[in-house]
């Protein structure tokens, strides 16, 4: 029993939200799979939606091949959000939507779905990601130029906080930047940042468009800010990462947005724990990287996540079947129903250690801060962000690559037993079935000849009309549009025509060169090929899709250019064509592809057949990403000269690879040392 | 490597034939270092030579160059898709100032130049400087009159504001220089003599509105001041919906029409002979031939006709004495 002194609550702590980031193929199947979480325990929702849906293509258009379906579930009108809902009580559910450029039109689709449930807005709980600024440094998967982007942002949150009061219309993201390289310091100081900036547009917004929004507003907006965040091995200084968020946040809420009630100041966060540190090699030891890393975001009760989700022992491999989610979902339950974590107050109210780490973390990132505030804010200072997350993660490869940081399994202790894990027909990964494109491509192409054509050229109509009309917030007209019919596409595509299109800074350009070590012997092999070539010797590095996930390319652009190549490099979402065209033009020796999303079996190919029909079929192609072994081998059969996994880690012995194979491919003879 | 090298002869020729596919293979040749290959390659420029032509280059050689950051190669998507619109062949060779610490380089250029990749008419280049900053890499100069006989448009993308104009002036018939609203360093530049007075001078980002209108008030008021009137001053916007790029279209167009083409290029030429010898033989080999002004003034006397490796000859010839 607690008495006054004892360190136990009185109750025990509720458990946080418990979510498994889940969605694949279409609305259907990906509903049956909700419905059977829910069933083994699972207390919210997480969607995840694939590239198309993300980026604004219905599953027909010509950049969504390959990606339908892969990476999560299709959603591209109203009527794949119900079938995704079905039989789900909305008003009970907490929902957590993965989705950033498109949030207006997937949060649009949610509330009509709802209502026809009978479900009012107001009831409805949840969370849209809705965090552009991270798009561009990390995640890739944005539509618009910054200014429009923020603006949608800006009138999704105005419409959340008077019309959908229990929603989160914006989680900040400080998970991408971490799984882009950042350090604590940075991935605190870029987040806040980026709030920052998100709540100014808000405030602006707020002052200049039409309609009233009510006392207190910037309060209540303060108060739905909620974060997405990040965890790492690391635990102990991962926690203090939090505390220090927190406290900074705090500070934030009174100091600049004069927020009063210390219940709206509080730092609110859900959390993924770390990808990055997962490992394709020995990948059973990931489930105790991921158990320690939840530790992190739970241990100590002031700074304790208010929504968990975790990923599978098995990302770095491929897609997470059911199962290998339910084993991730179980390692929630043992820790909030086993364990007696949810007993105590603070456990390290008083340490001397964390409050030390958490006045360190404070001071880089006011420092951090002000660097970025100097620039003009996020939006103005993506490009020095990104180049610091590009450095960053160099710095963190560089350490992996001689040793000093230590990764159990790969650059230590890597003597193995085979994995019984690994050993099942279907090498342990889930691989979508390619009929699902078809089949989603078919159901687009129905939905259109079946709906009411003028309706939705009336919605679309007065979507541009609104899009074009600063003074106005564009949530009624997407809800209307989502009414009517409109698919993904088309209420992106409107959009792209009045805002434009974007591509985001690459952040390659700014990194600064390494220091020679380790690069002499790379550098004299280049400079001996290129002699012998008669230019210098130089790459394409590629990314075909929609897949944003663009620091491995980044990295392997950044180290060829420190070993003397000439680099091209242009960025994500290129059609085989584009990559094929840039090959030809540019004169490259070869061509380097690199793909995340599962799309390779059919992107791949069709890069080497654009090659072909570019007249540039002699040049060599390498490919690196998340690739199943059965499918490097049908690409090796196809063609591609060298297939790179996770597990190939140390990017210098890559491009020995490389500057190897261009060698070969022109007739020019080997060092002793190659 | 893009399949079996096409030789020499056979380039000039598809050149002379306005078939802009060759296009990735005369750049890999002019870029070419090996004795063997620059043998080919002057044996290119000279069959695609005025004399063997008859006649100039017909391509509009533009020099596009401003500071980083201002716009540039988004200006340069909305100028491909207006020339394309009126049916004509680009050409763009992006000369990225990329340092070459490391001997390596990373160019993005293209990232930000949107094309049909199915366009056989348009072509861009990426190509570093080699440590010169500001400048032109030798090959761009050949590259780009060696293109001049297959393509309509020619356009030279440089960075930077103070020197980089100068070289570019050298090769391209018209220099545009891009600056944004509120970039009084440029007036400065103008002013001062440090800057080349360009033959447009584009305002982008017209879209800031007052800042904008202000900018090309006080570069209008800096030109007359200069008595630079012939200078058109065009303000764009590249965000949608574009505006100025039919007037920019326009005061390119122009000045072209104005100029006598084959004076122009002879000085590009006898520049770029200068430059090649420069390159090669060094400062020593440049005081050898009376310095800069000695050497522009021995190439002034040369026959008209010859091309730029002949030129070359006469200089190392002058230079061994």
């Amino acid at each position: 029993m607690s008495s006054p002194k004892s360190p136990r609550l009185p109750e025990p702590d509720r458990p946080w939200l418990m979510r498994t980031y889940a969605g694949h193929s279409d609305a259907r199947r990906s509903n049956e799979l909700y419905r059977r979480n829910l069933e083994k325990g699972q207390t919210g929702l997480s969607v995840a939606f694939d590239l198309p849906t993300q980026t604004g293509y219905d599953p027909d258009h010509e950049l969504a091949r390959g990606e339908v379906g892969k990476v999560g579930v299709s959603i591209a009108h109203l009527g794949d959000m119900r079938s995704l809902l079905h039989g789900i009580p909305l008003e009970k559910m907490n929902t957590s939507m993965t989705i950033n450029a498109t949030a207006a039109w997937l949060l649009a689709l949610y509330v009509v779905a709802a209502q026809e449930q009978g479900v009012a807005q107001d009831k409805l709980q949840g969370t849209t990601q809705n965090d552009i600024l991270k798009e561009y440094l990390s995640r890739g998967t944005y539509s618009f130029p910054p200014g429009p982007s923020m603006r949608l942002i800006a009138d999704t949150i105005a419409h959340a906080v008077t019309h959908i009061p229990k929603w989160n219309p914006i989680n900040i993201c400080s998970y991408h930047l971490q799984e882009a390289g950042a350090t604590p310091v940075q991935e605190i100081a870029y987040s806040i940042c980026n709030a920052i900036a998100v709540l100014d547009a808000v405030r602006e917004r707020l002052s200049t468009s039409r309609g009233d929004h009510g006392e207190d507003v910037m309060d209540r907006v303060f108060g739905r800010i909620s974060f997405f965040v990040n965890a790492g091995v690391r635990f102990v200084e991962e926690h203090a990462k939090l505390r220090a968020m927190a406290q900074l946040w705090d500070e934030l809420g009174r100091e600049r947005y004069g927020v009063g009630e210390e219940r709206h100041r509080r730092f609110r966060y859900g959390v993924q724990v770390n990808s990055l540190g997962l490992t394709e090699s020995q990948p059973e030891n990931n489930v105790y990287r991921i158990a320690l890393e939840a530790l992190a975001v739970t241990l100590g009760r002031s700074a304790r996540a208010r929504a968990i989700q975790l990923p599978a022992w098995n990302e770095a491999l491929g897609l997470p079947r059911p199962w290998d989610q339910q084993w991730s979902l179980r390692l929630q339950q043992i820790l909030a129903y086993e364990t007696d974590l949810l007993e105590y107050s603070d456990i390290f109210d008083g340490s001397r250690v964390m409050d030390g780490l958490v006045a360190q973390l404070v001071e880089g990132a006011r420092e951090e801060m002000s660097r970025v505030a100097e620039l003009g804010g996020a939006v103005e200072a993506v490009d020095y962000m990104k180049g610091a997350l590009v450095a960053s993660h160099r710095e963190r490869l560089r350490k992996i690559e001689n040793g000093e940081q230590v990764v159990v399994g790969m650059n230590r202790f890597t003597q193995s037993e085979p994995s019984p894990l690994v050993a099942g027909a279907d090498g342990g990964i889930l691989v979508v079935d390619p009929a699902v494109e078809r089949e989603c491509r078919a159901a687009v192409r129905r939905w259109r000849d079946q709906r009411d054509p003028d309706a939705v050229a009336r919605a679309l109509e007065e979507l541009a009309r609104v899009a074009r009309d600063e003074h106005e917030n564009l949530m009624p007209a997407t809800i209307a549009a989502a009414r009517a019919g409109v698919t993904t596409g088309e209420w992106a595509q409107a959009l792209r025509e009045v805002f434009g299109e974007y591509r985001a800074p690459t952040g390659v350009g700014e990194a600064a060169a390494l220091p020679a070590e380790g690069l002499v012997e790379l550098r004299e092999e280049v400079e001996r090929i290129s002699e012998a070539l008669g230019r210098r010797m130089k790459l394409l590095v590629g990314k075909p899709g929609l897949d944003g996930h663009s620091n491995g390319a980044e990295q392997i652009a950044v180290r060829a250019r420190d070993a003397g190549m000439d680099v091209i490099y242009e960025g994500i979402r290129l059609t085989p064509s584009q990559i094929a065209t840039s090959a030809a033009q540019e004169g490259v020796h070869v061509v380097g592809l690199s793909i995340l999303s599962g799309s390779h079996r059919e992107l791949i190919p069709a890069v080497l057949e654009a090659l072909r029909a570019s007249g540039a079929d002699q040049v060599p192609v390498v490919v690196g990403g998340i690739i199943p072994d059965a499918d490097a081998a049908s690409l090796r059969a196809a063609g591609v000269a060298a297939v790179y996994t996770p597990k190939d880690w140390d990017l210098n012995r890559m491009i020995a690879d490389i500057i190897a194979l261009v060698a070969q491919r022109n007739g020019i003879a080997a060092t002793v040392s190659g | 490597m893009n399949g079996p090298p096409i030789g020499s002869a056979e380039l000039a020729a598809r050149l002379r034939e306005r078939d802009t596919t060759v296009a990735p293979a005369v750049l890999n040749l002019l870029e070419s270092r090996s004795p063997a290959m620059r043998a080919q390659a002057e044996a290119m420029v000279r069959a695609t030579s005025p004399a063997a032509l008859g006649a100039e280059a017909g391509a509009h050689l533009i020099g596009i160059t401003g500071p980083p950051g201002v716009g540039k190669s988004s200006l340069l998507s909305q100028l491909l898709a207006a020339w394309r619109q009126r049916d004509r062949s680009v050409a763009v060779l992006a000369v990225d100032p990329t340092s070459r610490r490391s001997g390596g380089a990373l160019l993005g250029d293209r990232a930000r130049i949107d094309v049909d990749p199915a366009d056989r008419a348009v072509f861009v280049r990426s190509t570093a400087t080699s440590g010169r900053l500001g400048g032109l890499a030798a090959p761009t100069r050949a590259a780009a009159s060696a293109l001049a006989v297959a393509f309509d448009v020619v356009v030279i993308e440089t960075v930077g504001v103070g020197q980089s104009e100068t070289e570019v002036a050298d090769v391209a018939d018209t220099v545009a220089v891009v600056v944004q609203p509120g970039s009084g360093d440029v007036l400065q530049f103008l002013k001062a003599g440090i800057m080349e007075i360009p033959d447009v001078l584009v305002v982008a980002k017209a879209d800031l509105g007052a800042a904008a209108r202000r900018s090309l008030a006080d570069l209008g008021a800096t030109l007359h001041s200069l008595h630079a009137a012939d200078t058109a001053l065009v303000a764009v916007s590249s965000i949608p919906p574009p505006t100025g790029i039919d007037e920019l279209i326009a005061a390119l167009d122009a000045h072209r029409a104005s100029l006598d083409i084959s004076a122009r290029r002879l000085h590009a030429r006898r520049m770029q002979a200068l430059a090649d010898f420069a390159s090669e033989h060094g400062e020593r080999g440049l005081r050898a031939v009376g310095g800069h002004r000695g050497a522009e003034r021995y190439l002034a006397e040369q026959d008209r006709g010859l091309d730029v490796p002949a030129l070359v000859r006469l200089l190392e010839e002058r230079a061994g004495g």
